[in-house]
């Protein structure tokens, strides 16, 4: 466990220091989410409407568009080899990168929602469920994303590829993460939605490791 | 065990398919001349008229889009526990095809919905899910595409085929949770009149085997190509 933690660590200091690429990615979700109002007009009815789905997609891209540098850069300098040959299972390690991302994307982009669903008029009142709905989807996000990330390694101009690959998988973590802000807003419970959520975190969580092993073994041969 | 082995020789493989591949094709064009004329002599559907019998293309094609990916996902599953070599062939060449009946179920569906909804596209849960599958399939082609050593693209390929298989009943229950205006299925509770589902089945059995020829057809040029591939790669070293 304490290699564990340590890949963890390590992963997200990377992430933060200089050139890791984290404020870029929150700056990526708060630019973006400001770019809808301007598309689609400063109309507070429609913006309030729309605004949790904006939030959600805008939130997927982010987590997507970072999930390059999980496993690249380590594959580049080697040390992905090293970390491949070390005590702790590849399940594992891929594991603790998955975590780290979501530390150092899904956490923030979290935090931020209600600061962003604020100037999209979505109503306070269902702040807490979206936050809740974004800890809970998020780490699909990063987790099902470490398929992709693995799979496109050692791609040369993975990028659009690895969206591909993992867009159409993030389809229900998306669905049901705007449906439980939906029901919240409409004075339903999101319980359901939000247990739904939660049962496609499971999945993800007891499969992705074994399927991104799999991907990165390959590209490590 | 022993008949997976048995299967696992290519050059049986093509032995086999020449035999068998004429008598399938005619098989096919027999069977889907048989449910065309069936479909075209079927009685109008009482309320929608003659567009309804768009059904005889849009159902096979659905049935079959999501048969293949199973198919597909099986083969994948061998392929990466066994190496088997004919298995990852298998599964390469029927996605091609998978995602030709998928834009067949989705162009017929669209036609359909014109006169029926009275708008190509909505966005209703079978229609989505049908679109995110076109979109697996085409995300499973593109890794073929990205790796060039076919050894390495056919395991990297089996990992995105699994990975969509295990996701699809996820993400399909999830759409109709979404949203749902499509009619549930009738076909297999028996609430289709048989001068329907007759026409039905048998134009479904004609698909099916089509794509059976097809596939058939496809993995012996695959296998075919790769021996080209590594002709050319031995008299390039020579």
């Amino acid at each position: 466990m304490n290699v564990f933690g340590a890949i963890v660590a390590r992963d997200t200091r990377l992430a933060l220091r200089q050139g890791g690429g984290s404020y870029w990615t929150l700056l990526f979700f708060v630019l973006t989410v400001t770019m809808f109002p301007l598309g689609v007009g400063p109309d507070l009815a429609l913006l309030s409407r729309i605004g949790a789905g904006v939030l959600w997609v805008t939130a997927l891209l982010a987590a997507m568009l970072s999930l390059d540098r999980m496993f690249q850069a380590d594959f580049e300098d080697g040390s992905l080899e090293l970390l491949s040959l070390a005590p702790l299972p590849l399940e594992l390690t891929v594991l603790a990168k998955a975590a780290a991302h979501w530390l150092t994307t899904g956490l923030p982009v979290t935090v931020l929602a209600p600061l962003l669903a604020l100037m999209l008029a979505v109503d306070p009142a269902a702040f807490p469920v979206l936050m809740l709905a974004m800890l809970i989807g998020t780490p699909i996000l990063s987790l099902i994303g470490s398929i992709g990330a693995a799979l496109t390694v050692g791609i040369r101009r993975g990028g659009v590829l690895l969206s591909l690959l993992v867009m159409p998988l993030y389809v229900p973590a998306l669905i049901f993460g705007v449906l439980a802000v939906q029901a919240a807003l409409d004075g339903l419970t999101p319980r359901p939605h939000l247990l739904l959520l939660g049962a496609d975190f499971l999945v993800a969580l007891a499969i992705t490791p074994w399927l991104a092993a799999a991907a990165l073994r390959l590209n490590l041969e | 065990m022993a008949n997976l082995h048995w299967l696992a020789n290519p050059g049986r493989f093509l032995r086999i398919a020449a035999v068998v591949l004429p008598w399938l094709a005619a098989a096919t064009a027999v069977l889907l001349a048989v449910g065309l004329w069936l479909a075209l002599r079927a009685p109008q559907d009482a309320t929608q008229g003659a567009p309804a019998k768009i059904m005889y293309m849009h159902v096979p094609s659905a049935i079959l889009s999501m048969t293949i990916f199973g198919a597909m996902a099986f083969a994948s599953a061998i392929a990466l526990i066994w190496r088997h070599p004919l298995a990852d062939i298998a599964a390469k060449a029927s996605a091609a095809i998978g995602a030709g009946f998928t834009a067949s179920c989705l162009i017929t569906g669209s036609l359909w919905g014109r006169p029926s909804w009275g708008t190509f596209w909505v966005w209703d849960a079978r229609l989505t899910s049908e679109l995110i599958l076109f979109f697996i399939y085409l995300g499973y082609i593109a890794i073929w595409q990205a790796i060039e050593d076919p050894q390495r693209a056919s395991r990297a390929a089996a990992i995105v085929a699994l990975a969509g298989s295990v996701n699809l009943p996820i993400i399909h229950y999830s759409v109709v949770w979404w949203n749902t205006l499509h009619q549930p299925p009738g076909l297999m509770q028996g609430r289709t009149d048989p001068s329907m589902a007759v026409p039905l089945l048998t134009l479904m059995g004609a698909f099916f085997l089509f794509y059976v020829t097809l596939l058939l057809w496809r993995m012996e040029r695959e296998i075919v190509g790769r021996k080209i591939r590594q002709f050319r790669l031995l008299r390039a070293q020579a």
